[in-house]
């Protein structure tokens, strides 16, 4: 967190919301609470129907939320009706006015703000040459392709300069290479812009490619938050290890004295809080290979699959699970599958999760 | 066999071709062409007589006893009212299909099933039959009149026989022509629109003349065009609840061609109210294309 003397940009507090009465209630978020810093790329990263959308919806004024308060850059809006809320949405639907021309889409915000027609003009002209649509000012959004129309919807939010934008998986109806195109000049139009963007997506690549934060959630709940590298390589929770990237889970043993026994004489040097029963992760590139014997764990190769700089083993743990190993070139010759290898854990290599 | 695809559209193109020519065509030929007549002693018709306006300057000139000619304002006033009988149902269907379409459109299907179905089933039942259930709804010893009379300040009031119920019975004839395209308008709107309108910081009035207005424009211009036109040319219903009095072009025009046996002058009224439409449908279209273009 910068300056605290700067309100952030988005402050959530307990905020709680649920849809339904009575019986029928459901539960969609169960008290959130975040901030967002100025400028900040921040991404809600969770699975379909975890409120993501809903959390969005909150801030942009459309829904209201049953106890908690929603601050922007200070200001409480928990109860202001959105056009009253320095937010703007870049809808998953894209939602461009049909019967309205590129521009005309563009300048509607501005109209409603009560701009001079020669200022609208020319905003109008700098927020299409941002997102390099300017020669299709006179087209109608059923002229545009798919990305196109993403353009649009990107240049009509940003024209009358929220403070905050809010974008609902704006690329997920892209496809793959449009999508990488357009995640870069994303990135590239935030920077340009200065404008704090909440990002939300259920993509764990481009949440971690494109956000100065991420918060990982699931059934309504914040899990863990914080800069991709962290979220990567110290997840808190199962979820999380499990949601983002490859990873190996383990069953083991927090013993009381220190370690966790993950089988019959295989103990990592960790220590864990409480003793019983707990889940470690690895990631395959953090695991390294052994003599039989000399590691952590004697393991079998099953397969290897051969992946340009690396060789990516699948290995057979004694209790019958499997394990993922990423080898690379430099370490070494690859071994055989179906041979005996040993496998070390490096214990500040693993993590020891909540469930 | 016919390898020439110009050919081959005209040859599949002809039947249709053919019966608009037939069925449409040729009898407003024939219209038109009677409307030049003289009337006929017997058959309503003289074919023989020679082709003039004269029927044309009748509609608003009179000869008078000593062969002068003066102004007849008659059908003028029928004329005038028959436009703005069908003005003020017009006004009246939008008023009050606008709110019925709106909440149809957020129905569950099932409920939009099923409205739909009320909607047509008047249609089941001729338009006679429906007229004379207003008959009974408004006349004097009905309860609407009773209840009407009963908190009225003005004394007893007339229900039937006036222009005010031909123009209920009209509304209720025709609403549904104004209901059914703009209900097909909400039923497509995208109710999304509204919110990304709300987020640019449109209020919900704003939000709602600037994006949901302009969307239904063309389903309100076609109801509108689907109840004034008929309406223009309506006689059931002004015959029943106008009682004769509250006559429209469409009355006058039956009459022509039925007591009075008048068939060139009935068709030179026909001519009139034909022209009218067209010139009414002639400015909704070049309106459509001004708004579009
Ligand atoms: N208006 C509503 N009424 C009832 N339930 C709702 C409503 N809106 C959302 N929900 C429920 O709330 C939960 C969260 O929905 P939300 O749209 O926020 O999910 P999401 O994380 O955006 O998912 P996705 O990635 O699929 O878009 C879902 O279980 C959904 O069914
Ligand atoms: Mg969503």
């Amino acid at each position: 967190m910068t300056d605290a003397s700067v309100p952030p940009a988005v402050s959530i507090r307990n905020v709680s919301k649920s849809f339904g009465k009575g019986i029928y209630t459901v539960p969609v978020l169960d008290d959130v609470s975040l901030n967002i810093d100025r400028r900040e790329f921040f991404t809600l990263l969770g699975p379909s129907g975890c409120g993501k959308t809903t959390l969005l919806r909150l801030i942009a004024g459309f829904e209201t939320a049953n106890a908690g308060t929603i601050a922007i850059e200070g200001q409480d809006v928990t109860a202001a009706p959105p056009f009253h809320r320095p937010v703007n949405t870049v809808f998953q639907s894209y939602a461009l006015f049909p019967h309205l021309t590129v521009e005309q889409n563009v300048a509607f915000a501005l109209v409603e703000q009560g701009l001079a027609r020669e200022a609208i003009r020319t905003r109008v002209g700098e927020a299409l040459e941002m997102v390099r649509m300017g020669a299709f000012a006179r087209r109608r959004p059923a002229e545009l392709s798919g990305g196109q129309q993403q353009r649009v919807a990107l240049a009509r939010a940003l024209a009358p300069r929220p403070r905050v934008l809010l974008l609902d998986e704006p690329l997920s109806a892209l496809d793959l290479k449009l999508r990488k195109e357009m995640q870069l000049e994303l990135k590239q139009l935030q920077a340009e812009a200065g404008i704090t963007f909440l990002f939300v997506t259920h993509d764990q690549e481009e949440a971690l490619t494109l956000s100065d934060r991420v918060a990982v959630m699931q059934a309504g709940k914040i899990l863990q938050m914080g800069p991709p590298r962290e979220i990567y390589e110290r997840p808190t929770h199962r979820f999380v290890a499990d949601f983002i990237g490859d990873i190996n889970l383990l069953e083991g043993e927090a013993l009381p004295g220190g370690g966790v026994r993950l089988g019959p004489g295989a103990v990592v040097p960790l220590t864990c809080a409480t003793p019983g029963k707990v889940t470690i992760a690895i990631r395959p590139e953090r695991a390294r290979l052994a003599t039989v014997g000399e590691g952590t764990l004697d393991a079998t190769v099953i397969h290897s699959a051969y992946l340009g700089t690396a060789m990516l083993h699948k290995l057979g743990l004694p209790d019958g699970s499997t394990f993922l190993l990423r080898q690379s070139e430099s370490s070494g010759p690859p071994p055989e599958t179906g041979s005996r290898v040993g496998l070390t854990l490096p214990g500040e290599a693993i993590r020891v999760l909540l469930q | 066999m016919m390898h020439n695809p110009t050919l081959r559209r005209a040859s599949l193109l002809t039947p249709a071709i053919a019966v608009i020519l037939l069925l449409i065509g040729v009898p407003l030929c024939l219209m038109g062409w009677i409307s030049l007549l003289g009337k006929g002693t017997s058959s309503g018709v003289d074919w023989a007589s020679l082709p003039s306006v004269a029927n044309y300057v009748r509609l608003v000139w009179e000869e008078d006893f000593d062969g002068t000619m003066i102004l007849n304002s008659s059908y003028l006033v029928i004329f005038l009212r028959s436009v703005v009988l069908a003005a003020v149902t017009t006004i009246f269907s939008l008023l009050l299909g606008l709110p019925v379409a709106l909440w149809m459109a957020g129905l569950s299907r099932t409920g939009r099933d099923a409205m739909l179905l009320l909607i047509t089933i008047p249609f089941w039942t001729n338009l006679l039959v429906r007229n004379y259930a207003w008959l009974i709804i408004l006349r004097e010893d009905g309860w609407v009149a009773k209840s009407v009379n009963a908190i009225s300040p003005f004394g007893p009031v007339q229900l039937l026989y006036n222009d005010t119920a031909v123009a209920i019975g009209l509304t209720y004839s025709f609403l549904p022509f104004m209901i059914l395209p703009l209900y097909t308008v909400f039923e497509k709107f995208d109710w999304r629109l509204l919110e990304a309108a709300y987020d640019l910081g449109a209020t919900r009035k704003r939000a709602l003349r600037r994006v949901l207005l302009p969307i239904a424009t063309p389903g309100i211009m076609a109801g509108s065009l689907l109840v004034f036109i008929p309406c223009l040319g309506a006689f059931v219903t002004p015959a029943l609840l106008g009682g004769g009095k509250t006559l429209m072009l469409g009355n006058i025009i039956q009459m022509q061609f039925g007591a009075s046996r008048n068939w060139p002058f009935g068709a030179s009224l026909s001519v009139i109210l034909l022209a009218a439409m067209l010139i009414v449908m002639t400015a909704m279209a070049l309106l459509r294309n001004r708004r579009t273009a």
